[in-house]
């Protein structure tokens, strides 16, 4: 059996990076389902706990931009991925002023941004963890 | 292409803040009729909060023969006055409230806030300051009663002195000259104090002394907290002094800051702040005469029939049933005093009310920060109001006080109390000496003030 090492830097992001966007993905999906909630039932708890599952995903998304800033300093990075890494995080800050609006003043663009917040963090997770390499073998 | 990539966002945000900072129209916005333009809000709430700054040898600034000063410092938060019978002057002096953060917005919008007021303890007392040789310096100040829960309004009925904290209504025995309460107050009733989003209430006795208004701001701005706390909320209740029972007697005001009744009618005024965050002129505050068994729109509606969307569910029937108050004072002015005026404050002042404005901390440019006069004619307003008590903010920002509550005094004297300054302010006409429409000293005092005195 021949094993090859490759020695060009990596491409995939690493394992804190990878750690932070899967948490955003997970709380910006949070998002998306509370705000449903709100949409459907009134209820104004589901309108708060909106607000405060963006800010974590808000802070998860920047934690991964500044990792994709560092990183570009070694280069080799994929263009594609750090466009829809920082669209997420503009559309994710747009998303979490507009929920500091009161009551259902927040909707219907509240729910449609969170769509949209969600679906790019997920397209984001998917071209990140695409790349994704444990140990530099293969 | 990276790069470029991430310095679009500071300018991106330089864009938003430009947006939001962005001058508000002009609209004429006073009276019965007020422009209202439709409902908008940018990215960010335009937020312009007072930078405090001391007096220092400067006064407010008043009309030509009328002239300020200064009678009572260093309070502990001063809201409402009262002017006894013998012309002492009660002072209610606190900061209530204790609504929980609900969303980030509030802890970061809190924070900016509390810079544009006074940051001294809640004095939750209230103090008493006499004037025994009439030369207009109140040499007297002290502590008529303390131990209170942010008390706000007050009303004298007789010997019974009535206190409004912000969780019950209470009262102690009063006797002319008094210096001190005599013992601890009796509870009349409890008031709705959950949350108190809104936490002050405003009071006014009846002509006749048998019943107590109370007013009672609503639990958010717009049912942020849902509609479960609004129960008993945005409203004027109107207790029986007696027996402390108490039923709604107008609703869906949705800040009822302070009540006044009308000397001659006997009708029931107050000042009303409206609702924020959907632009720099939307919803004009207002001064109206509340009608007994009145739905004011709150939170459905606003001037008349506008529907506010950010309400669901809505309630059509509610919209069509609200009413149109009477007389638009400005968007965001934040309106916290009312008091009938009295011949003996001279001039063109003598027939209408004082409306202390405290001044607006979510538009651009600032307005409010002053006292103005609404002129009446045949017990109506009549006219734009006109400013009375004034220079409180200047054009560069510094704010050195900010009004709450007016009241009159009967002999011929307004009122302030300043709650940045910690300061009692009283204006008094220069010429009443020689002007012969004055009538004499001592006119009925009844219902003049907020809250009234009534011997």
């Amino acid at each position: 059996m021949i094993s090859i090492v490759d020695r060009t830097p990596p491409k995939g992001i690493q394992l804190f990076h990878a750690a932070a966007l899967a948490g955003a993905l997970t709380l910006f999906l949070a998002t998306l389902l509370a705000d449903y909630a709100y949409w459907t039932s009134h209820e104004i708890q589901w309108s708060n706990f909106a607000s405060w599952l963006l800010v974590g995903a808000m802070v998860l998304v920047s934690i991964a931009v500044i990792c994709e800033i560092f990183a570009l300093v070694r280069g080799g990075r994929s263009v594609v991925y750090i466009l829809v890494l920082v669209a997420t995080w503009i559309v994710g800050l747009f998303d979490a002023l507009h929920h500091a609006r009161d009551a259902w003043g927040i909707m219907p663009t509240a729910l449609v941004l969170s769509v949209v917040v969600a679906v790019l963090a997920g397209v984001a997770t998917w071209i990140g963890f695409a790349s994704l390499r444990t140990g530099g073998a293969r | 292409m990276k790069l470029a990539n991430l310095t679009i966002l500071p300018i991106a945000a330089a864009v938003i803040w430009l947006a939001a900072c962005s001058k508000a129209p002009d609209l004429n916005q006073y009276g019965a009729s007020p422009q209202m333009p439709t409902p908008a809000r940018g990215v960010m709430p335009d937020m312009v909060i007072a930078k405090p700054a001391a007096w220092g040898s400067q006064v407010p600034t008043v009309p030509q023969g009328y002239s300020i000063s200064a009678i009572a410092t260093d309070l502990g938060i001063p809201r409402q006055t009262l002017v006894l019978p013998n012309g002492d002057i009660l002072v209610a002096e606190g900061r209530g409230g204790h609504a929980p953060k609900l969303k980030p917005k509030d802890i970061i919008a809190g924070k900016i806030k509390a810079k544009g007021n006074t940051s001294v303890k809640s004095g939750n007392r209230l103090t008493l300051l006499r004037d025994a040789d009439g030369d207009g310096k109140y040499e007297l100040q002290t502590v008529f009663a303390d131990n209170l829960d942010a008390p706000y309004g007050l009303a004298l009925v007789g010997n019974n002195l009535y206190v409004a904290n912000q969780g019950e209504l209470v009262r102690f025995d009063y006797r002319a000259g008094q210096t001190k309460a005599s013992g601890a107050p009796v509870k009349v009733t409890d008031l709705p104090s959950a949350i108190n989003h809104h936490w002050t209430k405003a009071l006014a006795a009846s002509p006749d002394g048998r019943f107590l208004y109370v007013a009672i701001g609503s639990n958010s701005n717009i049912t942020e907290r849902g509609m479960d706390v609004e129960v008993d909320r945005a409203r004027v209740w109107q207790v029986d002094a007696a027996t402390g029972a108490h039923r709604a007697y107008a609703t869906g005001l949705r800040n009822p800051t302070a009540l006044a009744i009308q000397p001659g009618t006997g009708t029931l005024w107050a000042v009303v702040n409206e609702r924020d965050e959907i632009g720099p002129n939307l919803v004009p505050d207002y001064l109206t005469s509340v009608r007994e068994g009145g739905f004011y729109g709150w939170p459905y509606a606003y001037w008349g029939n506008h529907v506010d969307t950010r309400v669901m569910p809505q309630d059509p029937a509610k919209v069509a049933a609200a009413i149109t108050p009477d007389y638009a004072l400005g968007s965001h002015v934040a309106a916290l005093g009312v008091a009938f005026s009295v011949p003996a404050m001279g001039g063109q002042f003598g027939e209408g009310v004082f409306v202390g404005e405290h001044g607006s901390w979510n538009r651009n440019p600032p307005v409010g920060y002053k006292v103005v006069f609404v002129p009446f004619r045949d017990g109506r307003p009549a006219g734009d109001p006109v400013d009375f008590v004034s220079g409180f903010r200047t054009s560069d920002g510094l704010t050195h006080g900010r009004p709450v509550g007016v009241t009159v005094d009967p002999r011929g004297a307004l009122i302030v109390a300043d709650d940045l300054s910690n300061t009692i302010w009283r204006v008094t006409p220069t010429r009443s000496a020689t002007t012969s429409t004055v009538p004499p000293a001592g006119v009925p005092a009844a219902g003049a003030t907020t809250g009234g005195a009534i011997p």
